[in-house]
């Protein structure tokens, strides 16, 4: 792998930047490897890395029906927090976090982390209400979120309007400071470039079609667009197809998978500080280090896999930014796109083993799992490794919807980021 | 937007309806009876198909009435939309 630094740039552009190698390779599947990741999103190339670098697995792949990154990976607004309520879920995304802390350093790419603070707007009584246990339950769990007025929220966020008039009115805002945004492809591409140095092989537009299994019914192999692999242990990270892929091995999964929406606005000058969300009239948006606003819609109503939606659900989110920031009202929106998240019942992940021997299962993260990147590949990659969860993951099964031990996440999770 | 022709109206603009998810899950007659893997079953999953989708929508503001729709979720073209207590049309 050629490093990364200012010195190699420099010696680069002497050569008019013709030295570069590509960062990954495209090799041709093999027949066989110790483990298989379906899925080249960020999670799934992250767990192939953290396989290799710390559970010494080196003969493994990432399938990918289309391009790495090309999923929610590549579609998402980039929003970068923890401030769950649950204790599960906060040591889960707050694990996450610490990793996003040093992740341009592990990887040598830089992912563009920006610790720029998350902002979640109260309107109503009950907003202010949850948002105070919320930022109670976190500072217990040693997650960082904070109160602030009304006035104290458009100081840290000028272009907020919180004057009078507002059909929901401003009435403070909880604020994680150490929440933010990352660049969302640079995440898969160093994820994969690091894994590829490592020797793991990613191999893009092999679609996995098939799960086989053997007698005792554990995994025994893939059928794929490019032929079959065997494969004894299977990791499962196709967010939005995981229900499908999934009934290829004989599962039913307590998922949805629907469209969510998100837009960018032309580019501008830099004039927006910090990541705004409000759950309550449904909007969150950031700039972009392009300059774009980034703004997050809202799901669509039904389930779907055709990676768009409707245009009034933007339009009613664009009717909320406008709202509370009136200086936007002016701006052109540039483009609209879709992803397809899988939703659980109770807004939380699954990350687990399954009922079928070899066969391993991240998905669930919905409108939220971006945040969690670094910290779902890293426990997957120790949940296939070991044949057993982390002591994080292990409350994240399949079987808590069975056991009634759910982790009801639905009001941390409302909004769709 | 989708178009959706309700049953009792004809077409009408999705906004003017309510999404009720997977149709034909009928609740067990005897949950008592019923075993705990079963009942989460029952409760919590879901087919969710790449392609064909048996659903529920509701005329919420236009005569309010329920009924079912079959849907490609690929495409997010409606194949049929019938009334409830009809029988799923065959597509075939
Ligand atoms: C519009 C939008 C905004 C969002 N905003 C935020 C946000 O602000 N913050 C946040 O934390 N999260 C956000 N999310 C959610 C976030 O994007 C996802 O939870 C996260 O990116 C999931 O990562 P992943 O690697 O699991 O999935 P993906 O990146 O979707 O990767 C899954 C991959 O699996 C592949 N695949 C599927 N089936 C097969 C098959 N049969 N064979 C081979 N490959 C297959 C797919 O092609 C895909 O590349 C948003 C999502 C959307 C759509
Ligand atoms: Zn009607």
């Amino acid at each position: 792998m050629q490093r990364f630094s200012a010195l190699s740039l420099i010696r680069h552009s002497l050569g008019g930047h013709l030295g570069w190698q590509p960062q990954w390779r495209s090799p041709e599947p093999k027949a066989e490897y110790d483990a298989v990741i379906v899925g080249a999103g960020g999670h799934g190339l992250g767990a192939a890395y953290y396989l290799a670098k710390e559970h010494g697995m080196r003969n493994i792949a990432v399938l990918e029906k289309g391009w790495l990154g090309g999923g929610n990976t590549g579609r998402n607004t980039t929003i970068i927090r923890s401030n769950y309520l649950y204790d599960e879920s906060a040591a889960l995304y707050d694990h996450a976090l610490k990793l996003w802390e040093n992740l341009s350093r592990e990887l040598n790419y830089n992912v563009m982390f920006s610790q720029r603070g998350v902002m979640m707007l109260a309107h109503t009584v009950h907003d202010v209400q949850i948002f105070k246990r919320h930022v109670h339950a976190n500072r217990a769990n040693g997650v960082d979120n904070e109160w602030l007025t009304a006035e104290q929220a458009k100081e840290f966020c000028p272009p907020l309007h919180i004057g009078p008039g507002l059909r929901y009115p401003v009435l403070g805002a909880a604020l994680q400071r150490r929440g933010g945004t990352a660049r969302h492809d640079a995440v898969a591409w160093g994820y994969a470039r690091a894994a590829d140095a490592l020797g793991v092989d990613i191999i893009q537009n092999c679609e996995v079609t098939a799960i086989r299994r053997g007698t005792a019914g554990a995994v025994e192999a893939v059928e794929t667009s490019r032929g079959a692999i065997r494969t004894r242990k299977i990791g499962v990270s196709a967010a939005g197809n995981t229900s499908v892929v999934m009934a290829m091995a004989g599962l039913r999964m307590p998922l949805e998978s629907y469209p969510l929406q998100a837009l960018v606005s032309e580019p501008v000058k830099p004039m927006f500080p910090c990541v705004a969300m409000s759950n309550t009239i449904h909007a969150y948006i950031s700039q972009s280090d392009k300059g774009e606003l980034v703004i997050g819609a809202g799901m669509d109503a039904y389930v779907s896999y055709s990676q768009h939606g409707a245009l009034h659900i933007p339009a009613q989110t664009l009717e909320a930014i406008c709202e509370l920031f009136p200086m936007f009202r002016r701006m052109r929106m540039l483009r609209n796109w879709g992803g397809i998240v899988d939703v659980t019942p109770d807004r939380s992940p699954i990350l687990a083993k399954t009922e079928v021997a070899g066969l391993y299962v991240n998905c669930g993260w919905g409108t939220g799992g971006f945040k969690a990147t670094p910290g779902a590949a890293h426990l997957l990659a120790w949940t296939i490794a070991k044949d057993e969860p982390h002591p994080i993951n292990a409350p994240f099964t399949i079987e808590r919807f069975r056991d009634g031990v759910v982790i009801d996440e639905a009001a941390a999770a409302a909004v769709s980021h | 937007m989708l178009l959706i022709v309700c049953p009792y109206c004809g077409e009408r603009p999705e906004i003017e309806f309510s999404y009720g998810g997977e149709a034909h899950l009928v609740r067990p007659k005897d949950p008592a009876s019923l075993g705990d893997a079963e009942w989460a079953d029952y409760l919590y999953a879901r087919s969710n198909p790449k392609g064909v989708h048996a659903e529920r929508w509701r005329h919420t503001h236009g005569c309010a009435r329920f009924f079912n729709a079959l849907r490609d979720t690929l495409s997010d073209r409606f194949l049929a939309t019938y009334r409830i207590g009809e029988q799923r049309p065959d597509l075939a």
